[in-house]
């Protein structure tokens, strides 16, 4: 192979790193071309902050912004401590090969099928609900968040498990020499300084959460209102750009679904920033070894 | 002696609420298995693939399935077929580049930007899909709507981010020796590339390319932005609108209109489930077993 030839190789490999990342930017543009008519002149905010009322001629988002939140916080107020409690049990309390067999089977399950989920939700969980807390249709915040647990537990799992691994042998050896218990050298070695790791788990957990659609869009109930508590339902910005656009096509209506579309990508961007922070921190925490 | 009784309760209290929680997380995921099993098991028979149909003649395209799953796992096939062939290519390449070429401040951008792209949900993904129809349909041929094509690209859009990653991750983790004998041997950085190091990222790089099929798969924003549809038989064309495995599962739950077809929803659900985790296994069997050593001096 000539040097000639080599070069336009490299310039190849070059070109599709380029593409690879300028459409991460081009689909930022995208959106906001597109919901441009409704981002011009600071209405931008005044669409997060308004309510959806199409026959008068508000499109705000605000109602799909809460149930955004509530679900996914909630679902994170689930799915926290089961992962914790998961992977102090991988980690700590069990040995050899049922620490084995669960990471395993935590490991398959993120190779479930959203919509698996949403399906079984709708007709194993909704009826739970429905009848254990007596809530109306079953399709609530509830339901959802705890679907949305489930969905991102695997992953929180195993990365709780990957951060509680980096921390050096010897800093444990060191408590455990010194008398300590397993549980002692993890509540005061291993926890603490895996921390970078666990806001990383839990910022992808949450960015997980926020971006499903299916799960929402199927279980939630989807009316558009502020919810008012755990059994009413909601709608998420996901679940909203799904049914809009099934509904209607040309309208000012239309667009606000790229609004979401935006902050959708606005908050994706908040997070990435958060886990390059953390694991910057991990950076700094692995000179001192 | 008061603080020693504490820390042992605390202890106590850890060890009974992890095994808590591993008992929830086991028997979560045995609910959702076990519940799709005792439904769906059932219903596996070539009927629920291809209803009343001559199998043959579905296979061979003679005759349109109407009752089975036939035209949405040719579509779920189809589109996961082009959608990897689009994104094998400029994923590995730039994977490639990001690994072995790009220098300090070039790559930490790209690999900013590839962790957006990674991050970004798949229904905003299906929204830059359906938008650049719109702006294809526009400005370069009226005849465009959202199709197969669209579909498939927008979903290697999903997907590149994996392949990058686990391209540059396989390269980066080889071994500096196995790295340099090539080059000491009077090699040419390409050719160290594609005979020495290509090979024995090998593995790491085909597992990439499962997990991304699996995702594929299992996708349902994307495609319901870009082209999907209840019931179009199996796509004539790249530019017809199609079905797909995972928005049928969508579909029945919220549209069935008898016992029949719910039951060929729990089938298409455990259809759908089986594939996945099966590229799973597939995937981390390679990762394990095939570690690819050209040299074997480890």
């Amino acid at each position: 192979m000539t040097a000639g030839s080599e070069r336009v190789v490299e310039r190849l490999f070059f070109a599709a790193a380029f593409v690879s990342a300028f459409v991460t930017v081009f689909i930022f543009g995208f959106l906001v071309y597109y919901g441009l008519p409704l981002f011009s002149g600071g209405r931008f905010i005044e669409i997060l902050s308004s309510p959806w009322a199409p026959h008068q001629g508000s499109f705000g988002i605000y109602p799909m912004i809460v149930g955004t939140l509530a679900i996914s916080m909630l679902a994170m107020v689930f799915a926290f401590p089961l992962s914790m409690g998961c992977a102090i049990l991988i980690s700590v309390v069990s040995r050899g090969r049922l620490s084995k067999v669960i990471r395993k089977v935590v490991e398959a399950m993120t190779g479930i099928p959203t919509v698996v989920y949403g399906f079984v939700g709708i007709f194993l969980l909704i009826p739970l609900v429905r009848n254990v807390f007596d809530a109306g249709s079953g399709m609530c915040v509830l339901s959802a968040s705890l679907m949305l647990a489930v969905l991102v537990s695997p992953t929180m799992i195993l990365f709780f498990c990957d951060s509680f691994d980096r921390v050096p042998r010897s800093y444990g050896h060191a408590v455990l020499a010194l008398g300590g218990t397993r549980i002692q050298q993890f509540l005061h070695v291993t926890l603490p300084c895996s921390w970078p790791g666990i806001v990383v788990a839990v910022t992808l957990a949450l960015g997980r959460a926020v971006g499903d659609t299916l799960i929402a869009l199927m279980i939630a109930g989807n009316a558009v209102q502020v919810p008012g508590s755990v059994f009413d339902s909601a709608r998420t910005l996901t679940s909203h750009i799904a049914l809009v656009f099934a509904a209607d096509n040309e309208s000012l209506e239309f667009k606000a679904i790229f609004a979401c579309g935006v902050s959708l990508y606005l908050f994706t961007t908040i997070l990435v920033l958060i886990i390059r922070l953390a694991v910057h921190e991990r950076g700094k925490c692995g000179q001192v070894r | 002696m008061k603080g020693a009784s504490v820390g042992r309760f605390v202890e106590r209290a850890i060890i009974t609420f992890s095994w808590l929680a591993g008992a929830i997380l086991l028997t979560v995921i045995c609910a959702v298995t076990g519940y799709l099993c005792f439904k769906g098991l059932k219903t596996m028979s070539p009927a629920l693939i291809f209803g009343s149909t001559d199998p043959m003649s579905a296979l061979l395209l003679r005759q349109r399935v109407f009752d089975g799953l036939f035209p949405a796992m040719a579509g779920t096939l189809l589109l996961v077929l082009m959608s990897v062939g689009w994104a094998i290519p400029i994923g590995t390449a730039a994977g490639i580049y990001l690994a072995e070429y790009a220098g300090g401040g070039t790559k930490k951008i790209f690999n900013l930007l590839f962790d957006l792209l990674a991050g970004l949900p798949s229904i905003v993904i299906g929204l830059f899909g359906f938008s650049l129809t719109l702006f294809l349909n526009r400005h370069v041929s009226k005849e465009l709507h959202p199709c197969l094509l669209l579909s498939s690209i927008a979903l290697a859009f999903l997907i590149l981010p994996y392949i990058i990653r686990t391209t540059q991750i396989a390269l980066e983790n080889l071994p500096v020796q196995n790295r340099l004998t090539g080059l000491a041997m009077g090699a040419t950085r390409l050719q160290n590339l594609f005979h020495v190091l290509l090979p024995q990222a090998l593995a790491g790089m085909v597992s990439g390319v499962l997990l991304a099929i699996g995702r594929c798969a299992e996708d349902t924003a994307v495609i319901m932005l870009t082209g999907v549809v209840a019931s179009a038989g199996v796509p004539r064309s790249i530019l017809s609108h199609y079905e797909a495995l995972p928005f049928y599962i969508f579909y029945i739950s919220s549209q069935y209109a008898d016992q029949q077809e719910l039951a060929t929803g729990y089938g298409a659900a455990i259809l759908l489930l089986f594939i996945c985790l099966f590229l799973f296994a597939v995937a981390f069997v390679i990762k394990k077993n095939l570690p690819c050593q050209v040299f074997s001096q480890r």
